[in-house]
């Protein structure tokens, strides 16, 4: 029988989650590197026992950790993240240049065929690759200085570079998504960017429809069909259907279209998920209801998911790579909470059971299915 | 010999119990004690200064002999009591929230 992985990356350590192909039982691992903040973990799809994570400190900085046995045990590796040539400057809050300053990482993406290839978001956003486990970092810094890098500016949570997605049928292409820049594609492995941006409207900018600038929280695709891509912005829910030269949005009948998270079903491309959350100064969910919005006509039209999740004095938020699902023919859908939780629906959305109640505040949940 | 008191995050990620010793060429200074710690603890590159700069971490403090010298020049000698083993050399991860 299969079993799910499921890593949590959360304030204050690891913990990997692991049950049979039921997802009735778990076992709980961790915390790993306990009191370290863990915004990342990732699995390769190239070799589910090797996993990377990201953990920092605001005392002791980043560090990069390896593991070669799922997770049983992790070597730190290489953690210098040196932007190339003289990094320049972006704007800064209150419109000063402001130099790039490395300060932590924020998603890892491992290459589709390569466990020692990996790629890492960074704040201040820019993007990284290592071709040796780890250990050697190298900015492809296309992105940085393709022309706009200058005008972003970080959001209320950093300039971070939170988002990356491998395209598996052209492996010169490459998405990555920037608070508060973007979304930007390449097309030669990293080496020229451009932004991709059209049809994005956000009022919190002096130009609403300007090509770099707004806030996007999270890009997610379905492997089989990568030019479809859905966007959850700082407001409003967005569709792609052509790799993200224009946008539309798909926003229909949920209560709000703020929120951080979106995730595509694992076996229905046309089936995402989105976890609304009131406004950008109330980062909880609307009425105190912890609710996951299931959409099978790939925007439009959504349906909310509320069995099993608490439905009243419910003030967590879920944070843009808190949610994940696993490949099982019955797709399971997990996601974790600034209150501790992870809960996980072993029937695509309709259930909902927490997984576990009191972690720290989660970070980050990725899911890996092993046979 | 130096000896060098590590703060317990950094002491995990190290894999060391207890106080670090390093014998110490030359003058000690704190470049010379940070150099030969990373040399035997590369994972602690990065941790404790800057990569590049080499600057201390803004939240990292240097303690000995109940003084802070934390802001001294890196090159500076270190106190004799230090440089002679009779009293350690603390780095100290700084009050700070969390």
């Amino acid at each position: 029988m299969s079993t799910v992985r499921v890593l949590v990356g959360t304030r204050k350590g690891a913990f990997v989650l692991t049950a049979d192909g039921k997802r009735e039982r778990w076992d709980v691992q961790g915390p790993h590197f306990a009191g370290w903040e863990i915004y990342h973990i990732q699995g390769s799809p190239a070799d589910p026992n090797r996993l990377y994570a990201s953990q920092s400190s605001g005392w002791f900085g980043q560090q990069i950790q390896r593991s070669n046995d799922g997770g049983k045990s992790w070597e730190p590796v290489g953690n210098e993240f040196a932007y190339d040539g003289v990094p320049g400057t972006h704007q800064w809050y209150d419109g000063t240049a402001h130099p790039w300053e490395f300060k932590r990482v924020w998603h890892l993406e491992p290459s589709l065929s390569d466990p020692d290839t990996l790629y890492a978001g960074v704040e201040d956003a820019a993007l990284f690759r290592t071709t040796d486990g780890g250990r050697t970092w190298h900015e492809l810094a296309g992105l940085r200085g393709h022309g706009s890098g200058s005008r972003w500016q970080p959001g209320a949570g950093g300039m971070c570079l939170h988002t990356i997605l491998l395209d598996p049928s052209a492996p010169g292409r490459m998405f990555i998504a920037i608070s508060a820049a973007g979304a930007f594609r390449t097309d030669d492995a990293g080496r020229t960017w451009r932004p991709i941006n059209r049809g994005l409207r956000s009022e919190y900018i002096p130009d609403p429809e300007a090509e770099v600038g707004h806030c996007v929280h999270r890009i997610a695709m379905h492997r089989s069909r990568p030019s479809v891509l859905f966007m959850q912005k700082h407001w409003d829910v967005l569709r792609s259907d052509d790799a993200g030269e224009s946008w539309h949005e798909v926003s229909g009948n949920l209560p709000t279209d703020f929120g951080f998270p979106i995730e595509v079903h694992a076996h229905e491309p046309e089936t995402i998920y989105v976890v609304p959350i009131k406004s950008d100064s109330e980062h909880f969910p609307p009425e105190g209801k912890l609710r996951v919005y299931r959409s099978r006509t790939g925007g439009h039209e959504w349906e909310a998911l509320t069995r099993g999740l608490p439905q009243r004095d419910c003030y967590v938020n879920v944070l843009r790579d808190a949610m994940a699902v696993d490949r099982l023919d019955s797709c399971g859908v997990y996601f974790g909470t600034t209150g501790g939780q992870v809960y996980a629906s072993a029937d695509a959305g309709d259930s909902w059971t927490p997984i576990v109640r009191d972690l720290p505040a989660v970070l980050s949940v990725e899911v890996q299915t092993l046979p | 010999m130096i000896r060098i008191v590590l703060p317990a995050h950094l002491r995990t990620l190290a894999r060391v119990e207890g106080e670090v010793r390093l014998d110490i060429e030359g003058q000690a200074t704190q470049r010379a004690v940070l150099d030969a710690l990373e040399v035997r603890y590369p994972m602690l590159r990065g941790a404790i200064r800057d990569h590049v700069t080499l600057k201390r971490r803004p939240f990292v403090r240097f303690f000995a002999c109940a003084e802070d010298l934390s802001h001294e020049p890196p090159d500076a000698p270190l106190p004799e009591a230090v440089a002679s083993g009779v009293e350690p050399f603390l780095v100290i991860g700084a009050i700070a929230g969390g």
